[in-house]
């Protein structure tokens, strides 16, 4: 966009945690901060908007994407889950509940992103997808023990550094382990 | 009894939800956002900002910069004194700033500002021999910069090395970001702060205004690591001079990339260690030499060598620093300021001792207990380090340590390291404010922070226990300079000080329910602990740790994993077991980082930090993190302060890369003594 240009903004329609929204805004606008600034949903944070951290960690179509690098104009009726979305109503979800139970974070600011992505993982495991640390690729489903939970979870730092509380978290709501 | 007991973190539900509400995060109407425009030279003046492109397009809202933007009261301390003055002291440096309807457009206008600069050559390199270097009137915080005592003596076993160690960003998950608001002469801020009532007062004399008319907010801070401390960082300030010239609520959010010229970092470090012992391993001489960088906007000193004034006995003892002063990014507090460094630098050498003299590096230590405080004279309050050696020792099966270079297991070369760790523990002065609520309930009142070290948790036990009443009753709230004061979270003291005035506060409750025989609502105390703390007895007041750790060396590619690191620590009374864990563990992790993967690079050409982002910046990730845990002792300090606690935010990181250096060195039989210990550095010396 050249000097003095007005922005070119859009309708852009999002199902998010489950409701439909529609928000004109700027075509440049990231899916973080149309979640953020728009939509008021401050849960998905943001670390570094470049990809680097995880922290605005989100599901689109049930799968797990960087929020800060995904244009919100690009994904035109994409059902989307924030960390609001992840309980059931009062209930929490599990990872949530081993979460807390777990001490698996400190300041929280990269926790909802570890929640979406930790959700995304346990979905991936199920499906069978292999990771780098995957000694078995033709299995069926992938159990998620804790090299598997370190690798498939390192793109969500943590400078608190909680880790082990975090590994020890999703190796709880995934069942003792296994997710198959 | 509720101190001491595992409870989940009060707010950890909140955070969970995505319902805890970070700097920034507030819905504030009619909000617009700013975006900062640094310097792209590091050292001169700025000539002419040409604001035309930015301001013609359609949505900002104005253009501050020098000679344009609201005057600041006070612009003795250069770094704050944003967009006062044409100078520029560091590539960064805010030199304008851009406020718009909205973030995208401020983006996109932020491009369009054409600074012009009269260029002066700079100068952004510490080196040793570095011909500026001078010494310092004092150091952080407040101590000489040089000490000795005692006659050099002839020694059997000598150690003479030196130490290098990288500028460190601190890196909190949050980056820092402020939302301010003025309503006619009052001014509130959202703000990401270690301390509001801190950076409210430093915020209000910036401003020329009244401490009364400034409110400073921080509910939920996603880290700080020091970072986040005072003085504050010009952010906050330029945040209000932009609100104050639209008029309207402004946000403004640092970039990550923005972070490593703003927001600070820890200064590199040359550290020369010359230990002179008998053959029996006791220390006759010890020296410490701190070289490090300050910046010409404002001078900070790190106290490297302070370990060395109080850690072991020896008959002689020379400890000094010197600065260089570069056109830098302004330096100051990382996690552990002075011990994290100085200790690496220590505790390396006592390994190189140990090897001299052909004892084990747990009994070297052991054999240089020292009586007293070496450097005050005082006693010790309580320093069980030969404890937490000899539990670790026995816990870590440190007595399969093979000799240096010898174990290899298939690819991998193995080796096991030990260091100490220390970190002073003190209390400030605070106040409290405990009340009887409508419903009967209890509800304690204080400016504290939690900024991810459980404060708020422990705070709440603190006030349970002390009304007798169960953690449920009790609501502690925090983060608000409108509270009563309290000190900022940092140099570990946060709860001492914070929990000392709760405790107080609840005891004094307690006393007036009991007087007026129930708890009626509306009854409260307010307690202050200055008085207290002014009359607290002579002791040298320090936590003390043992840090092990096993590496494995890859003999082909050079990369190291740490499998297993424990620690042991003797903190005083914990007030949480669970989050007492959990921050001595992310403490260990921030060392595995710095042992092994953290390194800012200076560009010489360019004046700044070259891999400033997350890509070129390596935290640890959880790949990185594999057998970490952390023990304690049962150890309250009655003379620490009436809780016995000593602090545990930064003593976790103390010590820890030394004990990785000291495995590497196990492991391979080569010393390095540059961090961080990168597979290229280790590669020429593998077998
Ligand atoms: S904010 Fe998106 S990855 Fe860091
Ligand atoms: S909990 Fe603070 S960054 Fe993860």
């Amino acid at each position: 966009m050249e000097r003095g240009e007005t922005a070119v903004r859009a309708e852009i329609a999002l199902r998010v945690n489950g409701e439909e929204r529609r928000v004109v805004a700027d075509t440049r606008t990231s899916l973080l901060d149309l979640l953020r600034e728009r939509l008021g949903l401050t849960g998905s944070k943001k670390g570094c908007d470049h990809g680097q951290c995880g922290a605005c960690t989100v599901l689109v179509d049930g799968r797990r994407v960087n929020a800060c690098l995904a244009l919100a104009v690009a994904h035109q009726g994409a059902d989307v889950v924030t960390v609001e979305g992840l309980a059931d109503g009062d209930e929490p979800h599990p990872l949530q509940r081993a979460f807390v139970e777990n001490d698996a974070f400190q300041c929280g600011y990269c926790t909802p992103g570890q929640l979406c992505s930790a959700v995304g993982v346990l979905a991936e495991a199920a499906r069978g997808w292999p990771s780098h640390v995957t000694a078995d690729l033709a299995a069926d489903g992938v159990e998620l023990d804790e090299a598997e939970i370190r690798e498939r979870m390192s793109g969500n730092i943590c400078r608190c550094g909680a880790y082990p509380g975090i590994v020890a978290a999703i190796r709880e709501a995934a069942g003792g382990g296994t997710a198959r | 009894m509720e101190l001491g007991a595992p409870l989940d973190r009060v707010e950890g539900w909140d955070k969970v939800a995505g319902r805890a509400r970070y700097s920034g995060e507030q819905r504030v109407a009619g909000v617009c956002h700013a975006v900062a425009v640094q310097a792209e030279i590091a050292h001169g003046e700025v000539l002419a900002v040409d604001a035309t492109a930015a301001r013609a397009v359609p949505g900002v809202i104005d253009v501050l910069a020098y000679g344009d933007a609201p005057a600041l009261a006070d612009t003795s301390d250069f770094e704050l004194a944003v967009l006062q003055s044409p100078r520029v002291a560091y590539r960064g440096q805010i030199v304008a700033a851009v406020v718009a309807e909205t973030l995208e457009i401020a983006r996109h206008a932020q491009r369009l500002v054409r600074v012009t600069y009269d260029e002066l050559g700079h100068d952004v390199e510490l080196t040793p021999d570095h011909p500026g270097l001078y010494r310092p009137e004092k150091i952080s915080p407040d101590d000489p910069p040089d000490t000795g005592e005692g006659e050099e003596t002839p020694a059997e076993v000598s150690v003479d090395v030196t130490y290098e160690t990288p500028a460190f960003h601190n890196n909190p998950m949050e980056p820092h970001a402020t939302l301010a608001v003025w309503e006619g002469d009052h001014l509130t801020l959202y703000d990401s702060t270690q301390g509001a009532a801190a950076q409210r007062d430093a915020l209000a004399a910036l401003l020329g205004m009244p401490a009364e008319r400034v409110r400073v907010v921080a509910h939920h801070v996603g880290g700080g690591f020091g970072s986040k401390g005072v003085p504050p960082r010009p952010n906050s300030v330029l945040a209000a001079l932009c609100a104050r010239r639209v008029g309207r609520p402004v946000k403004l959010a640092v970039t990550r990339q923005q972070m490593f010229s703003i927001t600070g970092y820890r200064t590199p470090t040359f550290q020369r260690m010359r230990i002179g012992a008998s053959k029996d391993g006791r220390i006759a001489d010890i020296e410490h030499h701190v070289i490090e960088q300050t910046s010409t906007a404002r001078e900070f000193a790190e106290q490297s060598g302070v370990v060395t004034r109080m850690m072991y006995a020896a008959r002689a003892r020379r400890t000094t620093h010197r600065l260089a002063r570069l056109d830098v990014p302004v330096n100051s507090w990382m996690r552990a300021p002075g011990e994290c460094p100085g200790m690496y630098a220590l505790e390396s050498a006592m390994d190189e001792l140990a090897e001299a003299c052909g004892i084990d590096p747990v009994e070297l230590r052991i054999r240089n207990e020292p009586e007293r405080d070496p450097d005050s004279g005082n006693p010790f309050s309580s320093r069980r380090l030969v404890e937490c050696l000899r539990l670790g020792a026995e816990r870590f099966g440190w007595s399969s340590r093979p000799e240096p270079g010898t174990r290899r297991e298939g690819r991998h070369l193995v080796g096991m390291g030990v260091a100490a760790a220390t970190y002073p523990a003190a209390a400030r002065p605070a106040q409290a404010l405990a009340r009887v609520a409508d419903d009967g309930s209890f509800t304690v009142s204080i400016a504290a922070a939690d900024i991810g070290t459980g404060a708020r948790t422990a705070l709440t036990q603190i006030a349970a226990d002390a009304l007798g009443v169960p953690v449920a009753r009790v609501r502690v709230e925090i983060g608000d300079s409108a509270l009563p004061y309290g000190p900022l979270a940092g140099g570990s003291m946060g709860n001492a000080s914070w929990g000392w005035a709760v405790l107080r506060a609840c005891e004094g409750l307690r006393d007036g329910i009991a007087r007026y025989g129930g708890a009626e609502p509306g009854l409260e105390c307010r307690a202050d602990t200055s008085g207290e703390i002014k009359n607290q007895e002579a002791y040298a007041r320090h936590s003390f740790g043992a840090q092990f750790a096993e590496v494995r060396v890859d003999v082909d590619s050079g990369e190291i994993r740490v499998p297993r690191m424990l620690g042991v620590f003797a903190a005083g009374r914990v007030m949480n077991a669970r989050l007492a864990r959990s921050q001595f563990v992310g403490g260990m992790v921030m060392g595995l980082g710095m042992a092994l993967t953290e390194e800012s690079r200076m560009d010489r050409e360019f004046g700044d930090y070259l891999n400033h982002d997350l890509a070129q910046y390596h935290v640890p990730v959880n790949a990185d993190v594999l057998g970490i845990d952390a023990i304690w002792l049962d150890d309250p300090d009655p003379h620490a302060n009436p809780l016995g606690g000593k602090g545990i935010g930064e003593i976790g990181i103390v010590g820890a890369a030394a004990a990785i250096g000291n495995a590497v060195h196990n492991a391979t039989g080569h010393r390095f003594r540059r961090l961080p210990i990168s597979p290229p550095s280790v590669i020429p010396h593998l077998p």
